[in-house]
């Protein structure tokens, strides 16, 4: 069996100043893969990196390679060894493909089940693909880690819970407003976690933003980060008639925005549906807006409850979704195995001699006037002409050694003869 | 002989409604997608059959089968039955399914377990305005009763999002504009269809009994709620009477509809008697 190893670091294994010091960024990543693929020892290479881990999985072909990766990590990111090993995880063969597609679908994350990074895993084998370093192996791998995904995604609850915060906003956005992308959005203030809900709004399509601020620079500089409009602070009440949906995270020590204000502001828009998310502690929005008709207030508390709720439930699914993991690292070692010499040329061997057979009894049925040994000196014939059609492919498949990718040959000769017929399916 | 054919058509069309309402029982529960489809077929193919038996009913007796109460029981879940077929088609309100095959069961239930009494051919109730009349009173209600579905399942949504506890309907219902808007669109279909049925039923009564109204109770109550329909219409256009407000409204209209139907036959009396004896 080919030789494929995993070695990285992730959340679990690593605080966030180690692993801003490994990550790799696009450019960085094709560099080191350049210049990783012209050692001897390593056929095929594939390096992941994201904020919550930086993966490097790779086919070997000698020994000594584990080491190699560490001295070339040690030496471009310009850390010692001592500081990271610690932290690194070495997984090989079997365990090493199923890391991948737990990762793949999103059940090694550190929000299991958020959906960013399957397509993360697909820019970085996008990489390696520009690199030239995936070839059979890694191609097949992840096409499969692709799969599985998908599968985990459709068949499991596992995304369909909201489990941040901001996700959890979206999701109640989603249930209140039936098309996001012709509401407005406005944020109130800054703060790390509204800004993410903005963003998170944004790659769902809401339709325009509005930032206000009591400093109005930073109005406009958001403003400008989201593509949207500033506002003074002052106008904020005004802009209640317009805007759907409102992230609030002021460092206010009183409501920055009042029961009155809305009620006037609900008649003037004729009761179309507003939704505050009040991520401000203390809290910027009266709680009281929540007893008015077709308005809907949530605090960071009420948020936190969303999330508990989805948490346990995408628990329980995290059990079907290991499973389909399981399911797909049997089946891909199934193919590794195939892809060995002696069971390639037995398939191939089994193929032809079923096809001659079965011609040879076609024909042999409509020939009925000949005598026993002369149809077997038929039958011997034809197999005959098998063998000797195949075998210079065989001999060819059989010459192992020298440089040569010898699943790479393989591959494409299970591939011409369709060999993997069951695979497929 | 029709008749025999026509009521056995009914109770298939009825375990059709049950089978269906036993999937979309189990599609509240587990949220199976093929569970709903099949639901959905089941009602689809029940309004069929349900129609095939209306049409031999109506045969046998020779005329329009509403001429008594399991007739016109029959006739209103037919008109469900479809209004609703057309409402899951133009919006894929899902839930909605489960609301249908309720009333349709029940209603069929009714249909198939009261007596049956013979009314003599009456050909007072036959020409063009008397059908009409008919026909589209039966598919306003049947869209009015939707638009109160939809209303129940924006209350059962609305309830969780405003307590801040989205509970077991949240992912299993859509947003609550989406259901204000299906809410919507069935009232305005409804009170068209309404409107037209009362006018036609003006006519014909213009045309039977020789004036347009007669403050016969049903009269009475169908205008009430019409009025319902009308205000809830206006104050949605001009004081912004949506979402919560106009789910509730849906459903005491529909309630009115109801009584209208059943209510004043077997309480109030009135020239519409007849068709529900």
């Amino acid at each position: 069996m080919p030789n494929i190893i995993l070695i990285g670091i992730n959340h679990k294994t690593a605080p966030v100043a180690l692993r801003e010091k490994l990550s790799f960024s696009g450019e960085e990543t094709l560099a080191a893969l350049e210049t990783l693929k012209q050692h001897p020892g390593i056929k095929e290479i594939l390096i992941f990196s994201t904020c919550n881990r930086t993966e490097i999985l790779y086919v070997a072909s000698g020994s000594g390679t584990v080491d190699a990766l560490i001295t070339f990590l040690s030496g471009s990111k310009q850390i010692p060894p001592s500081e990271f090993v610690p932290a690194l995880y070495i997984l090989r063969k079997d365990e090493a493909v199923r890391h991948l597609f737990r990762v793949a679908a999103s059940l090694d994350s550190m929000m299991v089940g958020e959906p960013q990074i399957l397509g993360q895993i697909k820019q970085a084998y996008r990489t390696a693909v520009k690199a030239g370093t995936s070839k059979v192996l890694l191609n097949r791998m992840m096409h499969k880690s692709f799969s599985v995904a998908k599968k985990v995604r459709k068949e499991t609850g596992i995304g369909d819970n909201a489990v941040s915060i901001s996700y959890a906003a979206i999701e109640l956005a989603n249930k209140i407003f039936s098309n996001l992308s012709t509401k407005t959005v406005m944020l109130l203030g800054a703060g790390e976690m509204a800004e993410l809900a903005v963003e998170h709004l944004i790659s769902h399509n809401v339709g325009q933003i509005r930032v206000s601020n009591r400093t109005f620079e930073n109005a406009v500089a958001l403003a400008e980060r989201f593509n949207g409009r500033a506002l003074g602070f002052e106008e904020r009440v005004d802009a209640l008639t317009e805007v759907d949906i409102i992230i609030s995270s002021t460092g206010a020590s009183e409501y920055v925005i009042t029961a009155d204000q809305v009620k006037k502001a609900m008649k003037k828009r004729k009761y179309r549906t507003l939704f505050f998310i009040d991520i401000a502690v203390p809290r910027d929005i009266d709680p009281k807006i929540n007893h008015l008709s077709n308005v809907y207030v949530y605090d960071i508390d009420d948020l936190k409850t969303v999330v508990a709720a989805n948490i346990q439930q995408r628990e329980q699914e995290t059990v079907k979704a290991e499973r389909f993991v399981s399911e797909a690292v049997i089946k891909f070692r199934q193919w590794l195995d195939s892809l060995a010499i002696v069971p390639t040329i037995k398939a191939l061997n089994d193929k032809m001699t079923a096809i001659v057979d079965m011609e040879c009894d076609k024909t042999l049925t409509h020939l009925s006037h000949l005598p026993e040994t002369d149809k077997e000196a038929v039958r011997r014939m034809t197999r005959a002409i098998a063998s000797r059609v195949m075998h210079d492919p065989i001999m060819f498949l059989k010459h192992t050694g020298g440089h040569r990718d010898d699943s790479l040959y393989l591959n494409v000769a299970r591939q011409l003869f369709n060999l993997d017929m069951l695979e497929n399916q | 002989m029709g008749v025999q054919t026509g009521n056995i058509l009914l109770q298939m069309a009825f375990l059709l409604y049950v089978s269906s309402l036993a999937g979309y029982l189990f599609f509240l529960v587990r949220q199976k997608e093929r569970i709903q489809k099949i639901s959905f077929y089941l009602i689809a193919i029940g309004v069929c059959v349900h129609f095939a038996g209306m049409v031999y009913t109506g045969m046998a007796i020779n005329g329009f089968p509403v001429q008594n109460l399991v007739q016109s029981l029959s006739m209103a879940a037919l008109a469900l039955g479809a209004m609703f077929l057309y409402v899951q088609y133009k919006f894929n309100l899902k839930m909605l399914g489960l609301f249908a095959a309720l009333i349709l069961s029940v209603t069929m239930l009714a249909a198939l377990v009261l007596p049956d009494t013979q009314v003599p051919p009456n050909d007072a109730f036959k020409g063009i305005w008397f059908y009409c009349h008919i026909l589209l009173i039966f598919a306003g209600d049947a869209a009015l009763g939707l638009a109160c579905g939809a209303g129940i399942l924006y209350l059962l949504q609305e309830k969780g999002i405003k307590a801040r506890n989205p509970g077991f309907f949240f992912k299993r219902l859509p947003s609550l504009d989406f259901l204000d808007d299906v809410s919507h669109a069935c009232i305005t279909t409804g009170f068209f269809l309404l409107t037209l049925g009362l006018i036609t039923g003006f006519v014909s009564a213009k045309v039977l009994w020789g004036q347009f109204w007669s403050w016969d109770f049903k009269e009475v109550f169908s205008m009430g709620a019409w009025l319902v329909y009308a205000v809830l219409l206006h104050l949605r256009l001009y004081a912004g009477w949506r979402g919560r407000k106009s789910a509730i409204m849906t459903i005491v209209g529909f309630g009115i509809i109801v009584f209208t139907f059943l209510g004043v036959n077997l309480f109030l009396g009135g020239h519409h008697q007849e068709f529900t004896k």
